[in-house]
Formats: C-alpha cells, sequence, structure tokens
C-alpha cells in the first residue's frame, strides 16, 4: 500500500513537468506579453519598454523561457510577479488561496449535506413526488451555468431581498472573533451556493442510482431474510456499496470545486486564487499562470489518489499490491 | 407425522403491477401447507411462480409485486397480519432462505464474521464475543476448515461452495423451524451440488427443521424430497408424495418434465421437450393455463381452469383429463 502511494507521487512528477510545458505554451501562444496593450505613456521611451522586456527575458526564444522558468521552480523558487510589482508568487497564492479553499470546503458542505440524503430518499422513495422533484432540480442544476446562477442569485437574494452580501469576503475589518467567522459565512453563501450548485446535482443523481442499485442486489435480499431492520439494511449493507462510486467522483471534485471557483470568484468579485488568475491571465504575468496551473494540476492529483486510497479502505476487494 | 402443520399457505395471491392494466398474476391463488420434519418440493419452469411463492412466504416482494390475498399461518400466528416491523423477528429466525446465487448473495464490503454474527446478534441477542464463538462453531458444522480464519475473510476469497456454506450456517444459525432454499445448487459445480444438498438434509435432521426446496432437478426431487408440487403459470398442477408423483405422474406438464429427463436404461435418439414456453404471467391462455402447451387439450381445457382436485389419497390435480375417472397412456 505504502509502496503503491509513493510509486503514484512519483508519476506526479512527469505529468506535472507535462502539465506546465502545455500551460506555458498556451500561455505563450496568446498575442502580446506583459507590456503590450497598455496605453502607452508619452512620457516614457518605448526604448525604455524594450529595457524591461530584455530585463524580463521575454525577448529570449520560448524554450529558453520555459527553462529558465523550470530551473527556479525546481530549486522552489516561483519568481515575482509581474504585475504586482516586487510580490512573489508564493506570497500572492498564500493570500488567496485560504479565501478559496474556504469557499471550496463551504460548497463541498454544502453539496454532501443537500445531496446525499436527497438521493438517498429518492431512491428508497422513486417516482415519489420528491423524487420527481429533485429530479427535475438535477436538471435544472446540472444545466445551469455558474455564473448566471451567481447573477440570478445576486439580483434575488442580495439586490432584492437583501439576506447576503453580493460581494467580497468581509464586510469590516473591524470584527474579530466569532462576529467575524459569522461574517465571513455570511459572505460564503451565495459563492458557494452558486459553486456547489453542479456538484449538487451530480451527487444527487448518483446517489440516487447507485443506491436504487444497491437496493436491489441480491445480498440486500439477504440482509432483509436474516431480518434485519431497515435501517441495518440501509445504513450497513446499502450506504457502504452506493458510495464506492461516489468516492472516485469525490477524487475529481477536489480539482474540480478550485477550477469552478475561477468563474464564481469572478461573479462575486470574490479574492481568491480564481480571480488572480483570471486577471494574471490578462495581464499575461506568467509567473503566477504557472505556479497557480501546476497548483490545480497538483489538487487534482492529489485528489484521485485520495479517491484510490478511500477505495481500497472502503471495498475490500480492491488491493494495491 | 405431526398434524400440526408448520407452515400453512391459503389461496395466496401475489400479483404484479406492470402499469397500463398489466397484471402479472406470478403467485394466483396457492395452498399449500408444510409439516415438521418434512421436505417439500416446489418444482416448475422458469417463470412458472416458484420463487416468487419464497419470497410471498418471507414477505420479501418488491414493487410492483404485491401480496394482494390469501393468509400465510405460522404457529398460530397470521404473519401478513403482523406490522413489517414484527416479521422482520420471523425472517431469519423462524423462517430462514438460502438463495440461488452464492456469488453475489454476501455483501462484498462485509467480512463472513461480520455478517454472521449480525443475525444472531439480532435474533439470539448475543453480545460480540459470544456471537463470535457461536459463528465459529456455526461454520464447523457446515464443515468449512478454518473457521477462525474464514470470519476475517470477504466473500470474494472464497469459492462458490464455501459462501453457499455460509449461507447455510446463517441460515442455521438461530434454528429456523422452516429453511427455504431457492435452488440452492443451481450455480454450483455439479460436485457440490451433491455437498450441499447432503449438508441441508444433514441440517434438517439435527435441527429438526422443515425444508421447502425449489428446484427444476427432478433428480434432486427423487433423492431429497418426501412430497413434491408441482407449480405452472402461477398456480399448483399437481401435488403428491415423491415416490407417487413420480411413477403415477398425472398431470401433462410433469409428465412433460419427467419426458425431458435423459433416462439410462432406455436409448433415445432425442428427450422430450414441452413444446413452446411458460406464456407470461399477464396475458395466460383462457381456461387450463396449460392448454396452449398441452398434447391432450381438450376443447374444455381451453373454456376454463380446472380445479386442483385430489383423485387418489394425497395426490392433487389440475386437470380435466382425470374428471371422469380418466386416465391417460
Amino acid at each position: 500500500m505504502y509502496q503503491y502511494i509513493i510509486r503514484r507521487i512519483l508519476v506526479f512528477i512527469p505529468m506535472l513537468l507535462a502539465l506546465s510545458i502545455i500551460v506555458f505554451g498556451l500561455a505563450k501562444a496568446a498575442p502580446g506579453d506583459p507590456l503590450s496593450g497598455k496605453i502607452v505613456d508619452p512620457n516614457i521611451d518605448l526604448a525604455v519598454y524594450e529595457q524591461q522586456r530584455e530585463a524580463l527575458g521575454l525577448n529570449k526564444s520560448i524554450p529558453v523561457q520555459y527553462f529558465n522558468w523550470a530551473s527556479s521552480v525546481a530549486r522552489g523558487d516561483f519568481g515575482e510577479s509581474i504585475a504586482y510589482k516586487g510580490r512573489s508568487v508564493q506570497s500572492l497564492i498564500t493570500e488567496r488561496i485560504v479565501n478559496t479553499l474556504y469557499l471550496g470546503l463551504v460548497a463541498l458542505g454544502i453539496t454532501l449535506v443537500v445531496a446525499i440524503p436527497i438521493g438517498i430518499y429518492s431512491a428508497r422513495n422513486p417516482y415519489s413526488p420528491l423524487d420527481y422533484g429533485a429530479t427535475t432540480f438535477g436538471f435544472f442544476g446540472l444545466a445551469t451555468p455558474n455564473f448566471f446562477f451567481g447573477l440570478v442569485a445576486i439580483y434575488l437574494l442580495s439586490i432584492n431581498l437583501g439576506w447576503f452580501p453580493a460581494q467580497g469576503t468581509t464586510s469590516s475589518t473591524g470584527l474579530s472573533g466569532f462576529a467575524e467567522f459569522k461574517d465571513r459565512i455570511h459572505h460564503m453563501v451565495l459563492p458557494g451556493l452558486t459553486l456547489g450548485l453542479a456538484g449538487t446535482a451530480t451527487y444527487m443523481r448518483y446517489m440516487r442510482s447507485e443506491v436504487l442499485d444497491v437496493l436491489g442486489s441480491d445480498y440486500i435480499r439477504t440482509a432483509k431474510a436474516k431480518g434485519m431492520s431497515d435501517r441495518n439494511v440501509l445504513y450497513k449493507h446499502t450506504l457502504r456499496n452506493a458510495m464506492i462510486p461516489i468516492i472516485t467522483l469525490m477524487g475529481f471534485e477536489f480539482g474540480a470545486l478550485l477550477s469552478g471557483a475561477i468563474i464564481t470568484e469572478q461573479v462575486f468579485n470574490f479574492p481568491g486564487l480564481g480571480t488572480l488568475f483570471l486577471s494574471s491571465i490578462t495581464n499575461h504575468d506568467y509567473p503566477v499562470i504557472m505556479a497557480i496551473a501546476l497548483l490545480l494540476g497538483v489538487a487534482i492529483l492529489i485528489g484521485n489518489l485520495l479517491a484510490d486510497i478511500f477505495y481500497s479502505i472502503v471495498d475490500p476487494r480492491i488491493r494495491y499490491d | 407425522m405431526n398434524n400440526q402443520p408448520v407452515l400453512d399457505v391459503s389461496q395466496l395471491k401475489t400479483y404484479f403491477y406492470l402499469g397500463e392494466n398489466r397484471v402479472a398474476k406470478a403467485v394466483d391463488n396457492i395452498s399449500f401447507s408444510i409439516f415438521p420434519g418434512e421436505t417439500v418440493a416446489l418444482v416448475g419452469e422458469s417463470g412458472s411462480g416458484k420463487s416468487i411463492t419464497a419470497l410471498s412466504i418471507m414477505q420479501l416482494i418488491n414493487k410492483p409485486g404485491r401480496i394482494v390475498d390469501g393468509t400465510i399461518t405460522m404457529n398460530d400466528q397470521k404473519l401478513l397480519e403482523l406490522k413489517p416491523k414484527q416479521m422482520t423477528n420471523i425472517r431469519g429466525n423462524d423462517i430462514a432462505m438460502i438463495f440461488q446465487e452464492p456469488m453475489t448473495a454476501l455483501n462484498p464490503v462485509y467480512t463472513i464474521g461480520s455478517q454472521i454474527t449480525e443475525i444472531l446478534r439480532k435474533h439470539k441477542k448475543m453480545n460480540k464475543k459470544d456471537a463470535h464463538q457461536e459463528a465459529i462453531e456455526l461454520l464447523k458444522v457446515v464443515g468449512i476448515p478454518r473457521p477462525k480464519e474464514i470470519l476475517k475473510e470477504y466473500p470474494h476469497q472464497l469459492s462458490g461452495g464455501m459462501r453457499q456454506r455460509v449461507m447455510i450456517a446463517m441460515a442455521i444459525s438461530c434454528e429456523p423451524q422452516l429453511l427455504i432454499a431457492d435452488e440452492p445448487t443451481t450455480a454450483l459445480d455439479v460436485t457440490i451440488q451433491a455437498q450441499i444438498l447432503d449438508l441441508m438434509a444433514e441440517m434438517q435432521k439435527k435441527f429438526q427443521m422443515s425444508l421447502l426446496l425449489i428446484t427444476h432437478d427432478l433428480g434432486v426431487v427423487y433423492e431429497y424430497t418426501d412430497r413434491v408440487m408441482v407449480m405452472y403459470g402461477g398456480q399448483i398442477v399437481e401435488q403428491a408424495a415423491t415416490k407417487e408423483l413420480l411413477k403415477l405422474t398425472k398431470h401433462p406438464y410433469t409428465q412433460g418434465l419427467l419426458a425431458s429427463l435423459p433416462n439410462l436404461d432406455e436409448d433415445v435418439e432425442r428427450l422430450g421437450t414441452i413444446k413452446g414456453t411458460v406464456p407470461p404471467a399477464y396475458s395466460f391462455p383462457h381456461g387450463c393455463r396449460f392448454s396452449s402447451r398441452c398434447p391432450y387439450v381438450m376443447e374444455k381445457c381451453t373454456q376454463s381452469n380446472p380445479e386442483l382436485r385430489e383423485y387418489d389419497t394425497g395426490h392433487f390435480v389440475r386437470c380435466y383429463l382425470y374428471e371422469n375417472g380418466g386416465s391417460i397412456k
């Protein structure tokens, strides 16, 4: 098992290498560089721009630029942001990542708390009014784009009803302790709902079909024939089996939440990793783009690894030797 | 034989509501009794309603199926009147059941030990330690080697025969009065089949259970059972003591089943078959349900369904051929 995990982690290295080459290539393929596209200040000589380009190494060939970047990353140095002058990439990311992680946790929490009980209920009472309602909501959730749901939520719940703030992470800096925590959660509700919407719909559908499938299986009939109570049949015999495919989904969810946050954060003007990523792309801030892309890659790889590890814990038929 | 039956089923009807006004009468007005220590065979082709009869006794019929009518009595208790929760105290405790597919009948994510001890803890109210000890004893009784290690193993680590032994161990764990075995050997190798059947016969003697054996193997019927009920189209068409039924077969359907068996004494080119297939349970022919396949079909047979009548002592047949002392052959 441990050998398996170590082997899997070693495979991360070539995958991340490939990922970084692709992302770097794509970023460079976009026209322009960090100094282009700005309103030309008549007081600055155009030669100064060229000097800057020279200083930043932007005139070298793309492979050379990539190699320079990669070799400093290998030494643990992600460099300095070009757009935010004088700030290291690490400090920018650590400042933002906490917000995004909290947002992701809230979204995941909403997803699981809503989707799993409803999915189980739907499976136990198929074709009941609530099941039809949940199915309708499921398709609605899957079909509605994140940004659109976010905008509607802001319009209805924030502007019209005034229940939740429409943007940011806190309303004032003067709060502390529990009041601050409450304020942050309050700000997190709408983006959390928006980010969790698609996930909630997906999990609900999966949970319904899995539980329905397991409830029809022979071993559930055996458990019932042994005289096990409904509770025991559901919680012991059904759920553990039904959770096996859900775990795969959760593995992807890890990365999906982070990348899904890119759009959601933009809608709510939420100072997280997603807004930083988007602004870095428009600014051609290569060091930041590359660092965040790698981070997303690592998140997805770790998510899948965790899913595989949980697999072997839940399902004794799976062994990694 | 004791006169008080262990289980009495009377006019049981289990229908499946398939929508568009289609009703599958999977079990249609069945009555029978099982007496203490008796082994009764329930025989018939696939789709004749054998398994549904068994599942109806256990009250494990899933939607869209429903027990529509009838009574099931055990120890003066009317089982169909019990609340679902009370029924969980009967299942596994007074009536146990073994299924056809040992490969899928055990929960893949729990150890054998966990699955045996949970039934002991539920019905016998044992604590964890006693249940564990008892589980070891049970595995020994059903002939599983290394019982201590097997308890820690998962179903996928055992062979089909071993799994069926585990199922038997669970079934006998609470010393039920009635054991229902739904084609317990169909999915097993021929060599293992006899072992499992012998084990069940042994357990039956040891715990003085009654056994309802569902099978389509008439060889098994001959060797292991006291009485036979032949089912066709959701109804019993012939019922008699095993020896009597196999020697003095009356119903054309039962004759067809017997003719389809290979016989070592006769040299035949082709085995007998019953033409056609079992009609679906939502569109039985009018009149006798076997009339569409019966070689002796008469006009009367297509008009009304004959009653199950006793023609010899203990020999019941549902056929017009015998109505006026007639016979075939």
